[in-house]
């Protein structure tokens, strides 16, 4: 008897250890224990043996038992190792292949510097305020205190629609100021503005589009002066253009809706032909403003005798070309999709003091 | 408006610096906007000391100099006729770049003999046309190495100030000074040529005024026996610094004053006028020869200067041809009067004349500088050419400009933050011109007859903070109005700026393109009407507001197919105009996409771009923008310029939130597109605003624990069923049960009769409360294709 099992035992572990796949395997398992198998056969003969040769016998074909399915087990887990190997290489491939194409726009640098504008001024308590392209004279001129005969109004420099029906000439905005007009007639003081918007003079060069984007600005209320004018631009434009140190400087000039008039600069330096912003030897004009002329405030219906304000007004496409290194005004109007990738945001790069301005 | 540093210091006694004057200017309002140094030009061009000049042993007109310079003796072969030994001329070494010739000198030899350097011309250094011989200054007879600059007094620098409309009287040299002096840059001096002249003779020539109050003062006054000559080289030099040609004494003196105190004067021959000067309105289709040598055509707006025969000068602007000085001119009469600076404007632009006159008249010349205007003139005509004057002729009077404003020295500080003592403020506004006196709260001010541009407190408080300094303003913080900001956009406005990102966020680049665009163009998408036309474009490329976006992409993507952009997308965020009232602008998220999908793949085959890559981007930028789109309707309709069969609108009830679809064939002909283009529209402003009471909380998210159902369906259905009508018929089947339906398949072709096509829908069954049983599950079938039979005529394929 124990000759018999040595020889099943060596037969079924060669069998086991032969097995090639797991099919083979699953075969050598159903010949060794299946229930017409080898083993099994074996030990229904158990019975016919006298009972204490059958325990003996019983015990043997268990270890037999245990010792195959042991064997199994890690034939089983030697060739799914190696079917995984032979798959794995199957699978592989190369991935320096491109991805997918999902093209990812961008953003006009125009466009995002009208964010930051909204970002910065938005921190300081700036709500943004709009109006029509499509003015009338009494915003656009009159009430801003540009009298009829001021060559701001002539057709020279200012793009007026036909004749209309009522005989009226409608013009296109020259400035976002007429915003001012309609806010302060619509809405008592305290105001706190800023108006990004489009606007169109008659001026077509290098350096003059005749439609271009401005933002104003325009604070009323009852003691606000000049040095929150200064206050407010000097964090503005440091702010935009990231130089905590940059230097700022306010002199006199003439606007006919302010008085008294600020143009202000910024420091630049022009050594080596390029510009650069930042304290230098140089200034660059980046805006206009002043204090709100108490006869604007009166066409509004605001008492000047009681309140009092200043407003500011730049051009976007100046300070985004200064900001960005962007060299020609034209080219931010010609849509060429490589000056857009070149010099397009990201469209998740939504600008904020706090998450930053632009990187 | 330029002058020289010297010519300012006619004016203004100072110690200060260029730069600094240049700084104070600047801070003033004058804003400086160049400074031009003559002497740096001409820096290598100085004198030289001709040893020795002797004949060119191999050229009969050249001459062989020795040359003694700054750097040593040098030899120069020279062919100018007045070289010769002895001599002093201006030298130019190696390396010098002659402005008259454009060539930069190099060492040569001519004729077999050595030369470097140069002996100039006047005509070489562009400084007249003399070219007959070197310059010789023998004569000066200056030290060898003087800068030629120095000897010429051509090193008095330029400044040119960038002069706001406002301030007509620094339009004149003395305005300058006078703003220099109160900023304490120096003390103003008395007026040059001042005092008066006595006439001995009454005037042959009286003056009638008949233009009301485009010429309320006229002075004239009669010179005989003068003689007209060049000026002087001290005059010339002036003008010339400030590029104005000298012409003759006569003319150049009013030019001086024009320059000098803002004061325009105009001289006539007297013996080429007729009878007497009458100031009287053009007449129609009168013309006239004015002074630069072109005829103008007068009409019956424009102030002008005539004699008893004829027009001779455009009042303010410019005088005439025919009763112009000369060399020959003995008789003058000099005409210093006042022009209304509106009229002078408007006929300015009306005769395309800019002038020095009509740039100080339209800004408001002094009311009272006619006088001593004319006397100036006068004296300095008698000094340079002699004569005999009349007694002056003075019709009229000045117009009116004394007036006086309320001024209490405390707005000062109220305006612009800084304290400005209330002496501080009288002292500045005394030495601009300005009179005072107390009263009540404050100070009574009467601004002077220059500065008509003062009207009010707010005028005199900016005059009193530009002269204390802008620098002293202080720098204050703006006060929070909240403890953190609020949102600065509305949800209104905060579509605008999502819509962008959403669209650039799916591929699309962002353009910003102009709100004007050719009427033919505009007529092409619903536009061109006469009310929206530019009536003055730049170019009637130009001349239409834009009824739509889509054109100006249109054009965009055609340039960048001829840049090699065979493929791409671009969108704009802005406006479109519809009339002309200030709600006749829509706030629109307008794209275009042309050529293939996308780059060509290893993994992805390319398609054209279609209708659905349209709509996908309207459906993104929509729900970006807050448009309830799970709930908005498709309708197979849309605008003239899109294919009609491959397009559609997106609608809220009426309201439509977008257009869609590939572009009309023919427009893309036109446009000259031939590839597959698509676009969309979308109107930001129809999209609904959040309700404002509503809160930003979600309705309560109820997760069903049963795993749902789907089951697929295909239907047979007439061809132009669509497949939204289908789907919302499938839903409406069972509203409760029924929570998705999706077609998966479109299908036309071998077992689909003619007319019709099957469409396959996955639909989605949600189970509530237990799991659906087998009967049930058939009985939401058997609903389903009753209601797709009922709603569409539609049958389950077999």
């Amino acid at each position: 008897m124990a000759i018999a099992i040595d020889e099943l035992r060596e037969s079924l572990l060669a069998q086991v250890e032969a097995a090639a796949s797991s099919a083979a395997l699953e075969d050598v398992r159903v010949a060794a224990l299946g229930r017409k198998g080898a083993i099994t056969e074996q030990m229904k003969t158990l019975g016919q043996l006298p009972p204490d040769e059958r325990r003996a016998a019983g015990q043997a074909f268990n270890a037999l038992k245990d010792e195959v399915a042991t064997a199994l087990e890690a034939r089983k887990a030697a060739l799914d190792a190696a079917e995984l190997e032979t798959r794995l290489a199957r699978e592989r491939v190369d991935v320096t292949l491109p991805v997918r194409p999902q093209p990812e726009g961008r953003l006009h640098p125009l466009m995002q510097t009208w964010d930051e504008l909204v970002a910065i001024f938005g921190e300081m308590g700036f709500v943004v305020a709009d109006g029509p392209d499509i003015e009338d004279d009494w915003h656009n001129f009159t009430a801003l205190n540009i009298p009829e005969e001021h060559p701001a109004r002539q057709e020279m420099d200012t793009f007026y629609l036909s004749e209309q029906a009522d005989g009226s000439r409608p013009v296109l905005r020259t400035h976002t100021s007429p915003v001012q007009i309609r806010t302060m007639v619509t809405q008592p003081p305290p105001i706190r503005i800023i108006v990004p918007g489009r606007t169109f003079r008659s001026d077509h060069d290098a350096t003059h589009s005749p439609m271009f984007h401005q933002v104003e600005g325009l604070v009323i209320d009852e003691s606000t002066h000049m040095g929150h004018l200064k206050g407010t631009l000097i964090e503005f434009c440091r702010a935009f253009f990231g130089i905590d140190d940059l230097p700022v400087r306010f002199r006199n000039s003439h606007f006919p809706f302010t008085e008294p008039s600020a143009e202000v600069d910024i420091g630049c330096s022009r050594k080596g032909g390029g510009l650069t912003i930042g304290a230098g030897d140089d200034w660059l004009e980046i805006l206009g403003s002043g204090m709100v002329h108490p006869k604007v405030l009166e066409y509004c219906g605001i008492d000047s005798t009681r309140y009092q304000g200043w407003a500011f007004g730049m051009g976007i496409e100046r300070i985004a070309m200064l900001k960005y290194g962007i060299p020609d005004l034209r080219t931010m109007y010609d849509s060429d999709l490589r000056w857009l990738r070149h010099y397009g945001f990201m469209p998740l790069d939504v600008p904020s003091l706090l998450g930053g301005l632009a990187r | 408006m330029r002058f020289t540093l010297g010519w300012l210091k006619d004016h203004l006694e100072t110690t200060a610096t260029l730069d600094q004057i240049c700084e104070s200017l600047t801070m003033l309002g004058l804003e400086v906007d160049g400074v031009t140094d003559p002497a740096a030009a001409l820096a290598p061009f100085r004198v030289a000391y001709v040893i020795e000049a002797k004949q060119h042993p191999n050229a009969d007109r050249l001459r062989v100099c020795r040359v003694q310079t700054v750097d040593g003796e040098i030899q120069v072969v020279c062919g100018a006729p007045n070289a010769r030994t002895g001599m002093k001329g201006v030298f130019a070494p190696e390396g010098t770049y002659i402005p008259g010739t454009g060539i930069t000198l190099k060492a040569a030899e001519i004729r077999g003999e050595a030369s470097s350097g140069m002996l100039v011309s006047e005509r070489e250094l562009e400084l007249s046309e003399d070219h007959d011989g070197i310059i010789d200054l023998t004569d000066l007879d200056p030290a060898v190495g003087t800068p030629f600059a120095q000897v010429a007094g051509m090193d008095d620098p330029v400044i040119e100030i960038g002069l706001t409309p406002n301030r007509g009287d620094c339009a004149g040299i003395r305005g300058i000074a006078r703003d220099l002096a109160a900023a304490g840059l120096g003390r103003l001096k008395p007026e040059p040529y001042g005092g008066k002249v006595v006439g001995t003779f009454e005037s042959p020539i009286q003056v009638h005024l008949e233009a009301g109050a485009a010429c309320p003062m006229f002075v004239g006054r009669y010179i005989r026996g003068v003689k007209n000559r060049p000026s002087p080289a001290w005059l010339q030099r002036r003008l010339k610094a400030i590029g104005l040609r000298p012409i003759s004494a006569l003319v150049d003196i009013t030019n001086y004053f024009t320059f000098d105190r803002a004061r325009p004067l105009h001289v006539f021959d007297a013996d080429k006028v007729h009878g007497d000067i009458h100031v009287r309105f053009g007449k129609p289709g009168e013309t006239l020869e004015a002074l630069d040598g072109r005829t103008y055509t007068a009409d019956e707006t424009m102030c002008m200067i005539a004699d008893d025969k004829v027009g001779e000068a455009f009042g303010g602007i410019m005088g005439g041809e025919p009763s112009g000085c000369s060399e020959e001119t003995v008789n003058v009469f000099v005409e210093s009067a006042w022009f209304d600076p509106v009229r002078t404007a408007a006929t300015g632009r009306k005769l395309g004349i800019h002038s020095d006159a009509r740039y100080r008249f339209e800004r408001g010349v002094d009311p009272q500088s006619l006088i001593p205007g004319a006397e100036a003139a006068t004296r300095m005509i008698q000094e340079l050419c002699g004569g005999e004057a009349s007694e002056p002729v003075i019709a009229g009077e000045e117009p009116a400009w004394r007036r006086s404003y309320h001024f209490r020295p405390q707005r000062v500080k109220e305006l612009t933050g800084v304290d400005v003592s209330r002496q501080e403020a009288e002292e500045t506004l005394t030495k601009l011109g300005f009179e005072w006196n107390l009263v009540d709260d404050g100070i009574q001010v009467s601004p002077p007859s220059w500065r008509p541009d003062v009207h009010g407190e707010a005028d005199l408080v900016e005059e009193v903070i530009r002269v204390h300094g802008y620098d002293a303003i202080p720098v204050v913080p703006l006060p929070r109005l909240t403890t953190l900001p609020q949102p600065a956009l509305t949800e209104a406005q905060a579509r605008r700026p999502r819509a962008r990102r959403a669209l650039a966020s799916r591929g699309l680049m962002e353009a910003v393109t102009f709100s004007f665009l050719p009427k033919a163009q505009a007529a092409k998408f619903g536009g061109g009407a006469d009310a929206l036309t530019v009536g003055n474009p730049i170019s009637e490329d130009l001349n239409q507001m834009r009824p739509s976006i889509l054109p100006n992409l249109l054009d965009a993507a055609r340039r960048n197919r001829d840049r090699g952009q065979r493929s791409a997308g671009l969108f704009e965020v802005g406006p479109q105009y519809r009339e002309t009232s200030h709600t006749g602008q829509d706030l629109m998220a307008t794209g275009l996409r042309w050529g293939q999908s996308g780059p060509r793949h290893w993994a992805e085959a390319q398609r054209s771009v279609d209708a659905f890559d349209a709509k996908a981007d309207a459906l993104a930028a929509l729900e970006a923008a807050g448009a309830p789109v799970a709930t908005a309707q498709v309708v197979a309709e849309a605008p003239s310029w899109y294919h009609p069969g491959q397009s559609g609108t997106i609608r809220l009830g009426k309201m439509v939130l977008a257009y869609f679809g590939a572009l009309h064939p023919a427009i893309l002909r036109d446009c000259d597109i031939d590839s597959a283009a698509v676009g969309f529209e979308c109107f930001l402003d129809h999209i609904p605003l959040p309700r404002a009471k509503a809160g930003k909380a979600r309705t309560l998210l109820k997760l069903e624990t049963l795993l749902p159902v789907e089951r697929d369906f295909a239907f047979l259905v007439d061809a132009d069923v669509t497949a939204d009508a289908l789907a919302r018929a499938v839903r409406q089947a069972d509203k409760a049960m029924i929570t998705g339906v999706a077609v998966f398949d479109v299908y036309t072709g071998k077992g689909v009769p003619e007319g019709q096509k099957s469409l396959a829908l996955s639909v989605t069954y949600q189970p509530r409360d237990a799991t659906l049983t087998d009967e049930q599950i058939e009985a939401l079938g058997a609903k389903v294709v009753a209601a797709v039979q009922k709603a569409t005529g539609g049958t389950l394929r077999g």
